[in-house]
């Protein structure tokens, strides 16, 4: 199971700013381990954001994203104490979903 | 479009040098300032914050054979209080009556309050991708809760002076194959290896710049990376044998450099290329 | 012949302990009890033995800050020793290809406890070194060896000689050199430091133009 992600979210003038961390090996499947074989590829795929059950972001994602990716987007219409839920699921299936309070 | 989509942090370094790659030495400064401009954009988001988080439930977590939380364990302000204790690390600790950095400290706190072997709780002292090390997390978090205050260690124990002195004279310790020491690349002012810029740590300005920084997360190796690491790195890179954890040397030369840093606020987990 | 060292006033190390000054002072020796700490802190690994910590005799005088120069008699006789114990190539042949040279002065590998043992070391010039105008990542702990042949009248005889031993053994000409001593310690090999004085010296080495 991996690593929670690290959620803030900040709402101001009717737009709210989330910052989130993932943690996540995102490995390419084009590198080599020292015995010359190729590491399998293991990357986040799909990442949703939703707020009051109405989703505000989708991206897809691939191996050209970086190890424990950095995410930041604002959307309108948060308010401050709601809730923020952001989920991925990553090429092998997995899964995390956690969720942050907007201040 | 692109702030909705992780932008990939190795893959951002490629395309803030792509087009600086082209001449001279115009390419050269710029390319200094971007990579300065590319590690201020890297501070938001810090993947060491998901260490500092491990860390604490580490930290709280009832572990070991005795089955007790690491908040018995005394960092030096007494049992259990983390906040600004980082920033008076190295010290003397009466109960083992010896001289200990961070990592050292939290070793002795894992065998003593924890019940671990030595074998047991040094077997990952330093991560590698799902192969995680504790004390990169413990570290992170315990470092994290002295940011912002000014690094004060105290030489008044005659064991800390003697670490220092001998942290002092292994600094400029010259050996191996390539005569190196820790001075051949940071006891001088404005010196670099190839573009990275090298922090003259016998110097105040350069001690507080060099030591306040650690621990950080390493882009390029994508993990959170303590004092120890450092000084074990920093001794492969001179060619010397490997340097033992929680050795005497390196608390030696951990007391050296934070005690040439002190006056400066402490400002890490940082993060670096 | 025993070194001369300053004597250190104890107000010396007051001001150090404090953190006011820490001027241009030769360090105290390493004493016997130091080294065991220091060699008891290491552990060999790989093509890195412990006897890597046993100090030579110029290790042992240049371990000292920059600041510090050191009494001219020691010098001296630093110098002297490694001076005499250059070996040149029996052949006298001194100049290589420049471009073995250019990637010897690229690479940094080589006997680090980490390093394939049977892997070639490099020179990693660059890491201290501006050497060819092309190359904009050098580091500068050393000089500029850009046009270095070009400055000094070319590839002569004399001057082959001269670089060729100041790559094997840079202590032989000034003592405590911050540079590694290549020959002398078995980093690079003959027919290496050739290829690296040829990119010094060849008048078609990028160095040169």
């Amino acid at each position: 199971m991996a690593d929670p992600m690290r959620i803030r979210a900040v709402a101001r003038d009717g737009v709210v700013n989330v910052r989130v961390l993932m943690s996540h090996e995102m490995e390419t499947g084009q590198r080599k381990d020292a015995s010359g074989k190729l590491v399998p590829a293991h990357f986040i795929r799909n990442v949703t954001a939703t707020h009051q059950g109405k989703t505000v972001l989708t991206a897809l994602w691939g191996p050209a994203v970086a190890k424990n990716p950095y995410l930041e987007f604002e959307f309108k219409g948060g308010q401050k104490g709601e809730k923020i839920i952001v989920t991925w699921e990553d090429n092998k299936g997995d899964k995390r979903s956690d969720e942050g309070v907007i201040n | 479009m692109n702030r909705y989509l992780g932008i990939g942090k190795n893959l951002g370094l490629a395309l803030l040098f792509g087009p600086l790659l082209a001449a001279g030495a115009w390419a050269q400064n710029n390319t200094l300032d971007e990579i300065a401009r590319y590690r201020a954009q890297l501070q938001d988001g810090n993947p060491a914050e998901l260490w500092e988080a491990r860390g604490e439930d580490l930290w709280k977590q009832k572990r070991g054979p005795k089955q007790v939380s690491l908040e018995q364990c005394d960092l030096g302000k007494g049992r259990g209080v983390v906040k600004g204790a980082y920033a008076e690390l190295p010290r003397y600790f009466a109960d083992a009556d010896r001289v200990m950095d961070l990592e050292t400290r939290l070793l002795h706190c894992m065998m003593t309050v924890q019940g671990f072997s030595k074998a047991d709780a040094t077997r990952r002292v330093f991560g590698s991708g799902s192969n995680r090390s504790d004390f990169e997390a413990l570290a992170a978090w315990i470092t994290s809760e002295s940011r912002g205050v000014v690094m004060k260690v105290s030489l008044n124990h005659p064991k800390v002076q003697r670490a220092y002195e001998l942290g002092e004279k292994a600094f400029y310790f010259r050996g191996g194959p390539h005569d190196f020491s820790c001075s051949t690349c940071h006891a001088e002012d404005n010196k670099r290896i190839r573009l990275q810029d090298l922090p003259n740590l016998t110097q105040k300005k350069g001690a507080q710049l060099g030591y306040t920084t650690w621990p950080a997360y390493r882009v390029s190796q994508g993990e959170l990376r303590t004092f120890q690491w450092r000084l074990y790195d920093c001794f492969r890179q001179q060619r010397f044998p490997e340097l033992e954890f929680a050795s005497e040397l390196s608390i030696a030369l951990t007391t050296f450099l934070a005690y040439n840093a002190n006056g400066a606020a402490f400002n890490a987990p940082a993060i670096k290329r | 012949m025993k070194p001369v060292y300053w004597a250190l006033p104890a107000v010396v190390s007051v001001l150090v302990a404090a953190g006011c000054a820490t001027g241009p002072r030769q360090m105290e020796a390493v004493t016997a009890e130091d080294l065991n700490i220091i060699k008891a802190s290491f552990r060999a690994q790989g093509q890195a033995g412990l006897d890597r910590l046993d100090q030579d005799d110029a290790q042992k005088h240049c371990s000292n800050p920059p600041t510090v120069t050191i009494a001219k008699e020691l010098a001296a006789r630093i110098e002297k020793a490694n001076f005499a114990a250059i070996k040149y190539p029996a052949d006298g042949n001194l100049m290589g290809d420049w471009r073995a040279g250019e990637r010897i002065a690229q690479t940094g590998v080589g006997m680090q406890f980490s390093d394939n043992p049977k892997t070639p070391s490099g020179g990693n010039c660059y890491a201290c070194h501006q050497v060819s105008k092309e190359e904009i990542s050098f580091g500068t702990i050393g000089p500029s060896l850009y046009n270095y042949g070009k400055l000094r009248g070319g590839a002569s005889p004399e001057m082959q000689r001269y670089t060729y031993g100041r790559i094997y053994n840079p202590q032989a000409f000034t003592a405590c050199s911050n540079m590694p001593r290549f020959g002398h310690n078995g980093i690079l090999t003959e027919q290496q430091i050739r290829d690296v004085t040829a990119l010094l010296l060849d008048p078609n080495s990028p160095v040169n133009q």
